[in-house]
């Protein structure tokens, strides 16, 4: 896919000002948020399963040359295959050579974001062998020529007229004057075309959520039921999943299924969880008659032992984005490559370097409100930040911006001069304020004046303030607590 | 090779502080131990369980009936009946569902997996999970996973005797069925019927696999 994230700015303003996508992410705001909290709410474990949960990942990520060659064993066990992928050009490439081998037609998938990580659709449309998206969000987004613009609700920015439109015009086949008004004769008529699909496809590749090393399963975790059709319809199943979705044994997995459907969409459970173990059996009616595993590394590998080492232990449940402000005003796409959100704003930098995404993690307040509902516990505001350290440290951020924050250090670390300093800037700010209290008028910050006034300070800094034993209203302790 | 590629990276990048051995014998010991972490309270007697698990089961938008199994025929009927559907049925041929092939009260069974023509089908779960109201189905010769995806009405026995409080529970009974590190080809766990929240986040019942999800609780 095309990356647009160095122009994250350009991309930001345009989402601000399209109104079906800022109608559309009204839904984000009002819906993942509330359900989330009051599953969390209902469940008094939800606390000690999070750190039981961070506590596996972190074992599994000190051993994971260990556990993948388990995995692996164990697959083989099972007359599956293991394919080791180092990059994404290698993933692409056993996915083809299996494709081809079986004179596959047309090849049918469950949502994964790895297989979008990979460009895969792309890569097989220009093998000929057109890949069919199943996932209703998914299959919308694909007939518009479109990728997910959240990892858990791919057409999260559209709305249901656009919808509808777009069956009009892709779905020709069909009677134009058919009733398409209600949501539920979308949903009819999108299954009612993927059945067809489903029976005829020859491989279906879908995700995993989970690997357990003990029993060599691969683990799908929906609502549609869309995956579980992809994989045991078609006769090759091929999962694509990247190393560090691996956890020990299946009580391990137990703890990280109670804490995904929550975070995620505020289910309690989410309606399927599916283990897949090998090929058919002897007996079996139905099945894949081929099994595959393709283990992605693509730079993983090099966070170990790094300062992002914790973003491994991600579950991509999505409640990072449906909590962040700036997800709220810009959506997905304004991110400019597969992953969006917080989670986004770590992962993009890594895979496409820090040059092309250096927007993205400064595109953050530090509200801390991602690593506050993260079930994983990723400190992802501290990763941002290493990020716009190695911005700074590799001379990639404007000279302006560098000479500012030079400045600012070097003021800094003489706390006199920095008193005084701040003490004049707050009499000043003060001054411009007057009777109104605030101004629309900031030296060097016009950018942010334009579209908002500024308060200004009343009664002195900050230290000022603590020294004469200020202390915050009781209400503001209680908000930080909050999670 | 990219495997030894891969593997050698990552120990390179893994705290060189552990030896091999130690980790090989952390690995060994967590794998063979199982040990199960946080477990979410559940009621204290069997009755309020089942009880709970109902609960669930409804909460997941599925339908639930108490039967005895001797009467499994008659409320398949009933309940085909009520939606308007034919007297037709999709099932494999595991032995506790024998009961309704002896007695099939009119029923028209057919067998084996789905074509994807069917509109209802029926199996039989092996364990019901109270915590969620969750079914686990296990594929077989005798279990075609198929249909618990394609008919559109799928209706589930369970035995009260077969409910259990976590999903914990489920893997002692793989392990006990199929041994240690074993595990049926397909494990299915199954939470009410398909949906979809795709669509302006509006939920609709029934993407791509059933639309309606029904439970027969036998007390037998």
């Amino acid at each position: 896919m095309q990356i647009t994230s160095p122009t994250f700015k350009a991309n930001s303003s345009g989402a601000l000002k399209d109104p079906q996508l800022q109608k559309a992410l009204k839904h984000v705001k009002s819906n993942f948020i509330e359900k989330r909290a009051s599953a969390v709410e209902a469940l008094p474990e939800f606390d000690a399963l999070r750190d039981s949960a961070v506590s596996i990942k972190n074992h599994v990520l000190e051993n994971l040359d260990i556990y993948l060659e388990t995995f692996e064993k164990n697959v083989t066990k099972n007359g599956g295959h293991v394919h080791w992928a180092a990059t994404a050009s290698d993933a692409r490439g056993q996915i083809l050579d299996i494709c081809r081998r079986v004179g596959a037609k047309s090849v049918t998938k469950g949502k994964s974001m790895i297989s979008e990580e990979i460009g895969l659709n792309e890569f097989l449309e220009a093998s000929s062998i057109p890949p069919i998206e199943t996932d209703l969000g998914e299959y919308i987004i694909q007939l518009r020529g479109e990728h997910p613009s959240h990892i858990i609700a791919p057409a999260v920015h559209l709305n249901m007229d656009q919808v509808r439109e777009e069956f009009q015009k892709k779905h020709t086949h069909l009677p134009a004057d058919r009733e398409l008004s209600e949501p539920e004769s979308l949903l009819k008529e999108a299954r009612g075309i993927l059945r067809d699909k489903f029976q005829q496809a020859d491989v279906g590749i879908t995700g995993a959520n989970f690997l357990i090393a003990e029993t060599g399963s691969t683990i799908i975790v929906t609502n549609e039921g869309n995956g579980d059709l992809t994989q045991s319809l078609p006769k090759v199943h091929i999962v694509i999943a990247s190393i560090e979705k691996i956890v020990p044994t299946l009580e391990d997995m137990s703890q990280f299924v109670r804490i995904l459907a929550r975070s995620a969409t505020g289910q309690e459970m989410s309606v399927y969880t599916t283990l897949s173990t090998g090929p058919k059996r002897k007996g079996d009616p139905d099945g894949p008659e081929e099994f595959h595993v393709i283990l992605l590394d693509n730079g993983r590998s090099g966070m170990i032992g790094t300062e992002f080492q914790d973003m491994l232990r991600c579950i991509r449940c999505g409640a990072c984005m449906n909590h962040c402000p700036v997800y709220h005003a810009v959506g997905g796409h304004a991110y400019g490559w597969v992953y969006p959100g917080p989670m986004g704003s770590v992962l993009t930098p890594q895979f496409i370097g820090v040059d092309q995404a250096g927007h993205l993690p400064n595109a953050s307040t530090f509200c801390g409100r991602c690593e506050a509902v993260c079930p994983m516990k990723i400190p992802l505001p501290r990763m941002m930040r290493h990020w716009r350290e190695q911005e700074f440290e590799k001379h990639l951020s404007p000279p302006s911006h560098r000479r500012n924050l030079s400045l600012w250090a070097w003021l800094a670390k003489r706390p006199k001069l920095y008193r005084i300093s701040t003490a004049l800037v707050a009499r000043g700010l003060w001054l411009l304020g007057g009777f109104k209290r605030r101004t629309s008028f900031l030296p060097f910050a016009g950018a942010w004046t334009k579209h908002r006034d500024m308060p200004t300070p009343q009664g002195g800094t900050f230290v000022v303030q603590w020294n004469l034993g200020k202390r915050p209203p009781r209400s503001i302790e209680t908000w930080r607590r909050v999670k | 090779m990219t495997k030894s590629f891969i593997l050698e990276k990552l120990k390179a990048q893994i705290n060189p502080s552990l030896s091999d051995e130690t980790r090989r014998m952390a690995v060994a010991d967590r794998l063979s131990k199982h040990a199960t972490g946080v477990l979410p309270a559940m009621p204290a007697t069997r009755i309020k369980r089942v009880n709970k698990f109902i609960e669930k089961v409804i909460a997941s938008q599925a339908t639930i009936e108490q039967i005895s199994r001797r009467n499994a025929s008659q409320a398949i009927s009933e309940y085909l009946r009520s939606h308007n559907l034919p007297g037709e049925i999709r099932m494999g041929k595991d032995e506790r569902l024998k009961i309704i092939r002896d007695d099939a009260k009119g029923l028209l069974i057919k067998d084996g997996r789905s074509d994807g023509q069917d509109l209802a089908s029926f199996s039989h779960a092996e364990a019901g999970v109270v915590e969620t109201g969750t079914l686990a189905l296990f594929s077989g010769p005798d279990n075609p996973t198929t249909l618990n995806f394609l008919p559109e009405n799928h209706i589930v026995m369970i035995s009260e005797n077969d409910i259990v409080p976590h999903y914990e529970d489920v893997w002692k009974v793989v392990r006990s069925r199929y041994g240690e590190g074993q595990m049926p080809r397909t494990l299915n766990f199954i939470t009410g019927p398909s949906r979809s929240a795709d669509i302006e986040q509006t939920l609709l019942l029934g993407a791509h696999g059933p639309i309606r999800l029904h439970v027969l609780l036998t007390r037998d």
